[in-house]
């Protein structure tokens, strides 16, 4: 970004802590059950309470489930990890402490490629993912007080610190979405932005160069983001306010002087707020939990855990596109998630054209998910019916036109795709004496049209496109095209 | 131990922990919490060079549950010892602002 009234040269330099809530049955440290929307405190315990004398114990898959993640972004998994106590006082969090992970996390030094729009991609480097338990929700709208719901305290929360290396928004973005996709192809969170299973922290600074001197902005940090929209907008305002600020006073409004500070978001007026200087913040005093005992992991559990991550999305729209000849775009948009991929690959290996396939899922398919907010592979097709529609199709059995309609009454009614095709009169004909009949007709229902194309004047392409759409609507779309063409040429040439 | 508990360090740690605090409480608290560094001050004395340093006094690890839900308490139980409520909620006074 340069302004040019200045020459400035402004980079902005963002890292990003990202909270993912994972989806296992249960708390992390209770048996309560980790459910979204149930009526308050009914998930609770002793536990979770935070009652003197009660032990907790580590959810198995809550751990398994943090080191698949970290591998997939390529991180170390040490053979030991141990859980600390984060000390701080707010009423959402029963005990006083946050159990969480300070100095030996469960990963960490790892990366996450993310697709720019060049077409390239880039690292990030991912400087540690830890575990910790997610605190309770406070409630502010009863009059004069506040409620505390405790059914989230000790909901197992994965924190993933990124390095500070994102310099615009477009790649804050590419980084926040590519991490959505991963935990949901992962299959360890449901990663719902409504129901605050993902949240953001950014840190955001820019370096700017004037007249070779580089000035560093105040780190700011912005709080508790719960949406892409809010990531974006709380970005892209911090950017232009730094500079802003920087302009009005380049000597002081520097990191050297000011350090590092932080921001709430307004999702009314989409700015970042500043917050009171939380003077003691910093001052957790972590230590270890004597309640709980180290995790540590053999190499035969990581290997275990490393085998079940299978094909990530970057690896799979490459092959996509190399495999099935699909463009970025569409190979982009099949990898959104695994089981969309999923989907075309089963429907391949039954036999079906890899061409046809996506076409019906990118068409009637992305149409109908997107109609009801779902994803493409949550339409209700199996992979019976995609494969031998898509079979019919290239046998010459329907055409596109009709292949649309049996895919849209499928997903309606259910059913196989020839029995509905032969139902509703969607076969080809491959009668040609049949078809040779419906040209018959057009000509002779149709004078001025075939004058036209005898004419040769300059409405004949258009005529002929018109008495091949009669003929086409007269067999209600089941007449081969290019026979129909074929017989009108011989007829009318 | 090169710590001292002086009156300033109770107060921040009183702060921290949002409790009110009197100067006879400060002082009280001072001399207490300097007595037990004290007492833990002699373990310094002992030789450590060759002792491997250790995270937990258990000689355990790997204590995993398996991730399947139990009944939990019902919500009048979990209230029960609450000192106040409203409706279904732990009541506290108005709260503004983030946590952690």
């Amino acid at each position: 970004m340069t302004n040019t009234a200045q020459t400035d040269t402004i980079q902005p330099v963002v890292g990003l802590e990202i909270h993912v809530e994972l989806a296992t049955e249960t708390k992390m440290f209770c048996r309560c059950r980790n459910h979204f929307g149930d009526p308050p405190n009914t998930n609770v315990c002793p536990v979770c309470l935070g009652m003197p004398g009660v032990l907790p114990v580590m959810n198995g898959r809550a751990v398994e489930f943090a080191m698949k993640v970290g591998l997939a972004l390529n991180c170390t998994v040490p053979g030991y990890t141990k859980w600390d106590r984060k000390n701080y006082y707010y009423p959402d969090l029963p005990k006083n402490y946050q159990i969480s992970q300070y100095d030996l996390p469960l990963a960490q030094n790892g990366f996450l490629e993310i697709p720019l729009s060049s077409g390239e991609t880039k690292q990030i480097r991912v400087l540690r993912a830890h575990l910790e338990e997610d605190a309770g929700k406070n409630t502010h709208d009863i009059p004069g007080c506040t409620g505390v719901d405790l059914n989230r305290a000790g909901v197992p929360l994965l924190e993933i610190v990124s390095e500070p290396d994102m310099n615009s928004v477009e790649e804050v973005m590419g980084y926040a979405k590519s991490m959505h996709r991963l935990v949901r192809w992962l299959g360890v969170s449901e990663a719902n932005m409504q129901m605050g299973h993902m949240r953001f922290e950014p840190n955001i600074n820019l370096h700017i160069t004037r007249g070779g001197v580089t000035y560093k902005t105040p780190i700011v940090e912005v709080k508790n983001l719960n949406s892409f929209r809010a990531l974006e907008n709380a970005v892209a305002f911090e950017i232009q306010r730094q500079y802003d600020e920087w302009q009005g006073n380049p000597e002081g409004f520097v990191l050297a002087k000011l350090g590092k500070q932080n921001r709430g978001y307004d999702d009314g007026t989409c700015k970042t707020v500043f917050q009171r200087e939380k003077e003691e913040a910093h001052d957790y005093r972590y230590l270890p939990d004597p309640d709980l005992v180290p995790v540590t992991v053999s190499d035969e559990w990581r290997q275990r855990v490393a085998g079940e991550i299978g094909e990530l999305p970057l690896a799979r729209r490459a092959r996509f596109m190399a495999d099935y000849g699909l463009n970025f775009k569409d190979a982009d948009a099949l990898t959104q998630d695994a089981p969309t991929g999923d989907l075309l690959d089963q429907s391949v290996a039954a036999g079906a054209e890899a061409k046809r396939c996506v076409n019906l899922l990118l068409g009637r398919g992305a149409a109908v998910a997107n109609e009801r907010g779902c994803a493409i592979a949550d339409i209700g097709v199996t992979v019976e019916q995609l494969a031998e529609l898509a079979k019919m199709m290239s046998a010459g059995d329907v055409n596109a036109t009709a292949a649309d309609k049996i895919f849209e009454k499928l997903l309606a009614e259910g059913g196989q795709p020839r029995a509905i095709a032969e139902k509703q009169g969607l076969l080809t004909v491959k009668d040609l004496g049949q078809v040779e009949q419906w040209v018959d007709a057009a000509i002779a229902a149709n004078p001025q049209a075939v004058e036209e194309i005898q004419s040769g004047g300059k409405k004949q392409k258009k005529a002929f496109g018109f008495l091949t759409g009669q003929v086409m609507q007269a067999s209600k779309g089941a007449a081969p095209p290019a026979e129909v063409q074929k017989l009108l040429q011989q007829k009318l040439g | 131990m090169s710590t001292r508990i002086d009156a300033e360090l109770v107060r921040h740690i009183g702060k921290l922990s949002r409790i009110e605090l009197t100067d006879e409480e400060v002082s009280a608290f001072a001399r207490q919490l300097g007595d037990v560094l004290e007492a833990f001050g002699k373990l310094q004395e002992l030789d450590t060079q060759n002792v491997e340093p250790m995270a937990h006094a258990v000689e355990l690890a790997n204590v995993l549950a398996d991730d399947a839900p139990r009944p939990s308490l019902t919500t009048e139980e979990a209230l029960a010892n609450a000192p106040d409520r409203v409706e279904n909620f732990f009541r506290v006074p108005k709260v503004i602002g983030g946590g952690a």
